[in-house]
């Protein structure tokens, strides 16, 4: 009996804790979210989206052209990752025997886990010394080097999924190995791989560290892809540690916008997966 | 089945006839055999899954493999339109001859184009019932909406599915049933119009109903196609099958007309497994 006792304890004792840290986790969760959104919500008017930044001291202004450089600088990542992250997941998935695809899954799991900042600086070096210029171009190369091994490899589990028997169908009418690839194969996975490539992407637009020496920033429009580019996230570090009251107000600002961003393509790519997506 | 001793007068019995019969595959040997398999030896890695096959499979009929799990038929099936060679390790000596082509040889997508294959388990594609049967077709390059139209319907017609599935061929596949699926599969086979149809165990996942609709189909195909169907019900096989081989450990110990195997088989092996002592 009080063995019973003593084991109903525990139970009550480990569920109240599991139970209160899962609470923790959501009260964090929610301070920062609230936060955001009383600070960010505050300073956002339609001049943020629409305005360049003001010099300091002079009051309102926004960052119509780090939003505008950012959409760029992900353009451009995504461009050059998706394209190779994706072929490359192909490849795994579908010829990946032997030791050189058993390189390539290593490295990318491997680059996956170097810290952005370091992928800054190997665009640093290749892009920016060559050209004697920060540039949006740089940037872009900074967070593609970042996006490919996440798409490679999700790319690759989701056409893992999809049944061996249905590439066997595919063969048994004749068709070949690629055909078979393009035509059964990836349409099979395409829901799981676009969600891989739309949470890709949402991570990298939140991505400031690669940039801080890549694409710079400028309070002004860039007029070329070759030009120091502004962006959100290095907007909200320059902005917050700054000493003016009116850019921190700015900063909080960029800051709900950007999370806006991700809400949405974290979103969409939960549409894009669930169940009740149009499928082919 | 007393009337077996009169149908053995009728039974071609040609080589099992004299006695230590070398070569069992040759037993149902017809004029000019649609596939002709010799010395074929089959090989995972280092393990060897058939020894020695030879068989000579007749134009425009049944052909049942049977025999216990394991024994080598479903491996000897994907050798004939080279399934096997999507297994790494797989290894094939011997030869295998389709019309007096040398089935090895050819170019592989020529080769399944000529001789389809239907899958344990339904298998379609996540497309639309249309595009399905059209597959096949559009992949060897029939892109013309006419063309492409009459001979999914033929297909479908074929494959005794037509009438289901009429008025919702852009809906998708998979809303159909497990037996409708696999019919449709078969219809997506006979979509490129191939010389010989492998099926593998094709109703092996199915109820009786559905199964019972597969058998009247895969019946009537064979006016205008070669069947080679493995399976692991005898009753299946005694049902549909013009001739039976049997297979056993890797080696294809009797093959004959379906009769013959199943009342009066000329092995040992044979008549214990068609009486269910093993296997």
């Amino acid at each position: 009996m009080t063995l019973h006792r003593w084991r109903n304890f525990i139970n009550a004792v480990m569920f109240g804790l599991t139970a209160a840290c899962a609470l923790a986790v959501v009260c964090v969760l929610f301070w920062i979210l609230g936060f955001l959104l009383w600070n960010g919500g505050k300073s956002l008017n339609w001049a943020f989206f629409t305005q360049l930044p003001k010099p300091p001291g002079e009051m309102g202004g926004g960052m119509a052209n780090a939003i505008l450089g950012s959409a760029q600088i992900v353009c451009i990542a995504s461009l050059m990752g998706i394209p190779i992250g994706f072929l490359g997941g192909i490849y795994l998935a579908e010829f990946g025997m032997g030791t050189f695809p058993f390189l390539v899954r290593y490295t990318a799991d491997l680059l996956n886990g170097v810290p952005s900042i370091v992928m800054g600086l190997f665009a640093y070096a290749i892009v920016v010394r060559p050209m004697h210029q920060f540039s949006a171009l740089a940037g872009g190369v900074a967070l593609s080097v970042i996006l490919i091994p996440t798409t490679i490899r999700t790319t690759e589990q989701f056409l893992r999924a999809v049944p061996q028997t249905l590439r066997e169908g595919a063969l048994a009418l004749g068709a070949n190995k690629w055909k078979a690839i393009a035509t059964v194969v990836v349409p099979a996975a395409v829901r799981g791989v676009a969600t891989g490539m739309i949470l890709g992407i949402a991570r990298i637009a939140g991505e400031s560290a690669p940039l801080l020496f890549t694409s710079f920033g400028n309070q002004y429009w860039s007029r070329s892809l070759g030009q120091p580019t502004a962006s959100l996230p290095v907007m909200i570090f320059t902005y917050a540690i700054s000493p003016y009251d009116d850019w921190h107000r700015e900063a909080w600002a960029a800051g709900l916008v950007l999370l806006a961003v991700m809400l949405l393509l974290n979103i969409s790519a939960r549409l894009v997966l669930s169940p009740g997506a149009p499928r082919n | 089945m007393t009337s077996s001793h009169k149908l053995m007068g009728t039974l071609e019995r040609s080589s099992i006839a004299g006695p230590p019969a070398p070569n069992p595959g040759a037993a149902a040997g017809r004029a000019q055999p649609k596939l002709k398999i010799s010395q074929l030896n089959f090989f995972y890695g280092a393990y060897q899954a058939l020894h020695e096959v030879e068989l000579e499979i007749a134009a425009n009929r049944i052909t049942a493999l049977i025999g216990p799990s394991g024994c080598g038929k479903s491996t000897f099936l994907r050798v004939l339109n080279r399934m096997h060679e999507t297994v790494r390790g797989a290894r094939v000596s011997g030869e295998v001859l389709l019309d007096n082509e040398d089935a090895l040889a050819m170019d592989v997508s020529q080769l399944r184009r000529r001789v389809g294959m239907v899958f344990q388990k339904p298998n379609p594609f996540p497309k639309s019932i249309f595009d399905n049967v059209a597959y096949g077709l559009r992949v060897n390059g029939t892109t013309r909406g006419a063309h492409l139209k009459e001979a999914v319907e033929h297909s479908l017609r074929r494959a005794a599915l037509w009438d289901e599935v009429k008025d919702k061929l852009h809906k998708s596949a998979y809303a159909l049933s497990g037996g409708q699926q696999q019919r449709l599969c078969i219809a997506r086979g006979l979509a490129v119009d191939p010389e010989v149809l492998l099926l593998d165990e094709p109703s092996s996942a199915l109820d009786p109903i559905a199964t019972a609709k597969i058998e009247e189909l895969v019946f009537h195909l064979k006016e205008n196609c070669t069947i080679v169907i493995v399976t692991h019900n005898m009753q299946q096989a005694a049902r549909i099958a013009d001739d039976t081989g049997f297979f056993l450990l890797g080696k294809l110990i009797e093959f004959a007309k379906t009769e013959t195997i199943f009342k009066n088989p000329a092995k040992k092996e044979t008549e214990d497994y068609i009486t269910g002592r093993f296997g």
